[in-house]
C-alpha cells in the first residue's frame, strides 16, 4: 500500500486527486483556488515560483503557478484569471469539486541568490500571483534579507489582487510597497501611471539588489530596461516566462523558447540567459 | 530648515545646471501649498508657472464632456509639473489636481520664458531638461496605452 502511494507521487505524468475546498473572488475575472489532496499521503511541497499542471476532467489540462504559502503543506493554492473554456471551467469549480494535480514543475525563484540581498518584486496584473510564495517566504525569515521592494501594476483600481494582503506587507518592516493603475478612478487615491513610474519612488540600492519580475512580457521588457537604468546587473534580474504546454517534464518540445524549454528550464529564467529572445517577435 | 536655495540646488532636475542659472530660478522660485482637493492647475488657464512637488501626490486629468474626470497619471515627490508655461500658446492642457496635501515649489514660468529668449544658453539647459520629462513620460503614456493587462 504504501509502497504504491511512493510510485503514484513520483510518476510525473500521473494527475493526483485533490479537491476544492475554497473557492474566493480576488477580481471580477479572477479567483483564487485552494486545493486540498485527497489522499493523506500527498504533501504539497513545492518551491516560491514552481507550477502545476491542473487537470480538469472533459476539458483539459493547463499550467497554473502555486500563488499560496509554501510553508503550508497540506494544500495547494492557485489564483486563476478566467481567460478561455479550461480556465474558466477552473474558477468555476465549486467547493468539494476534484481537480487532478501534476508536478510541481519547473525552476522557481533564486532564493540563494536573494539571500541577504534586497528583494525587488516586480509585478503586472496577474503576475504577481507566481510572486506571492517568494514574498511570503522573504517576510518569514525576514533577517536572511535585506529590503523587500513591491512594485506592483495593475489595470485599474478592481483589477488588483490581494489587496488586503498588500496593505499588511507594507506594514512590516524593511517593507515597501508601491501600487499603481493604469485607470484610476477619482476615488483612487494611489498612484495612476504604468509600473515602470515607481521605480524614481522606490529608493533602490543597484548593487545590493535583485530583481524578481512577473507581468505581461511586454511589460517585462520595459521593467528590465528600468532596472538596468537603475544600475542593476543583468545577472541580478530574473523573470518568470508563460509558453502554452503539454507534458510539462521536458518530452514535448510545446514549450520550447529559443533553446530553452519553459516547463523544465524555466518558468523563472535569469534576464541575461533569455535577453535575445525578449526582443523577438512570435516566439 | 531647508532653503530653496539647497532644494532647488539638490534637485536632480537641476543637477549641473551653472551657478548662475540656479541662482536665477531662485530668483524665480516660491513655496507653495495646495490642500487636498485644489486645483492647482485647470486646462485652458494661462499657464505661467512650474512646480516642483516637495511633498503630497497630484493627479493629472482631463475633462471629457459627459465624464466624470479621467486620472491619467499621478505625479509625487521630487517630480516636476507643468511644461505648457515653455510652449506657446503657454495654457494648460490638463486639470492638476492635489490628492492629498502638497507642498511644492512654483517657478515663475513667465520670468523663466523671459530670461530664456534672452539668455539661450539658459533656454538650451532648460529645454534639454524638459524635453527629457517630455519623453519619459511620453513612453510610460504609450505603454499605458497598450493596455498590457488586457486579455487579448
Ligand atoms: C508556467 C505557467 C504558469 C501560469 N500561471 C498562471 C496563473 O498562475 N494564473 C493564471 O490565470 N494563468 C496562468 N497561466 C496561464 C494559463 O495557463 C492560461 O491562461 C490558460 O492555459 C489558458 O487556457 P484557456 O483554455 O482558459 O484559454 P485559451 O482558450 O487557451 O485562451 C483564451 C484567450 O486568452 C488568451 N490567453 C491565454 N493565456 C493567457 C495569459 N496567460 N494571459 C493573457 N491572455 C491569455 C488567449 O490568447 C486567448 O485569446 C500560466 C501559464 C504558464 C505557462
Ligand atoms: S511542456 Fe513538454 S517540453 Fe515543456
Amino acid at each position: 500500500m504504501m509502497i504504491m502511494a511512493t510510485a503514484i507521487t513520483t510518476d510525473p505524468m500521473l494527475p493526483q486527486p485533490y479537491s476544492v475546498r475554497e473557492v474566493a473572488k480576488e477580481t471580477p475575472d479572477t479567483f483564487t483556488l485552494r486545493l486540498d489532496p485527497e489522499n493523506a499521503v500527498n504533501r504539497s511541497m513545492f518551491q516560491p515560483g514552481e507550477f502545476s499542471m491542473l487537470w480538469l476532467f472533459g476539458v483539459g489540462e493547463l499550467p497554473i503557478s502555486i500563488s499560496g504559502d509554501p510553508s503550508l503543506h497540506d494544500r495547494l493554492v492557485y489564483t486563476v484569471r478566467s481567460v478561455g473554456q479550461a480556465t474558466h471551467s477552473l474558477v468555476n469549480r465549486g467547493v468539494g469539486d476534484g481537480v487532478g494535480v501534476r508536478g510541481p514543475f519547473g525552476a522557481g525563484w533564486p532564493l540563494e541568490a536573494a539571500r541577504g540581498r534586497d528583494v525587488i518584486v516586480v509585478a503586472g496584473g496577474i503576475g504577481l500571483a507566481p510572486l506571492r510564495p517568494l514574498i511570503y517566504q522573504v517576510l518569514q525569515n525576514r533577517k536572511d534579507y535585506g529590503r523587500l521592494v513591491i512594485l506592483y501594476g495593475g489595470r485599474s483600481p478592481r483589477d488588483l489582487l490581494y489587496r488586503k494582503e498588500l496593505a499588511t506587507w507594507a506594514r512590516n518592516r524593511e517593507t515597501q510597497v508601491l501600487v499603481t493603475v493604469d485607470y484610476g478612478g477619482l476615488s483612487w487615491r494611489g498612484h495612476v501611471g504604468v509600473v515602470t513610474t515607481l521605480f524614481k519612488y522606490s529608493r533602490l540600492q543597484p548593487t545590493r539588489s535583485v530583481a524578481m519580475v512577473c507581468g505581461p512580457e511586454i511589460m517585462m521588457r520595459f521593467v528590465t530596461r528600468e532596472l538596468e537604468t537603475q544600475g542593476l546587473s543583468r545577472d541580478d534580474i530574473y523573470l518568470s516566462m508563460e509558453r502554452n504546454m503539454k507534458c510539462a517534464v521536458g518530452f514535448c518540445g510545446h514549450c520550447q523558447y529559443g533553446p530553452h524549454f519553459i516547463c523544465k528550464d524555466g518558468p523563472v529564467f535569469r534576464y541575461e540567459q533569455i535577453r535575445n529572445l525578449l526582443e523577438k517577435y512570435e516566439l | 530648515m531647508e532653503t530653496l536655495e539647497r532644494i532647488i540646488t539638490e534637485h536632480p532636475f537641476f543637477a549641473g545646471l551653472d551657478c548662475g542659472f540656479t541662482n536665477l530660478m531662485v530668483s524665480c522660485a516660491a513655496n507653495v501649498r495646495f490642500k487636498a482637493g485644489a486645483y492647482i492647475l485647470k486646462e485652458g488657464d494661462p499657464a505661467n508657472t512650474f512646480y516642483l512637488i516637495r511633498e503630497g501626490k497630484v493627479a493629472v486629468e482631463v475633462l471629457a464632456p459627459q465624464h466624470k474626470p479621467i486620472i491619467i497619471s499621478t505625479l509625487s515627490m521630487g517630480e516636476i509639473l507643468g511644461w505648457s508655461w515653455l510652449l506657446p500658446p503657454f495654457q494648460w492642457k490638463f486639470h492638476a489636481r492635489a490628492v492629498d496635501d502638497v507642498r511644492a515649489i512654483g517657478l515663475d514660468g513667465k520670468c523663466l520664458r523671459t530670461k530664456c529668449e534672452e539668455n539661450h544658453d539658459l533656454g538650451y539647459e532648460v529645454l534639454k531638461r524638459f524635453a527629457q520629462i517630455m519623453e519619459q513620460r511620453l513612453e510610460a503614456t504609450r505603454l499605458q496605452l497598450l493596455d498590457v493587462y488586457a486579455v487579448k
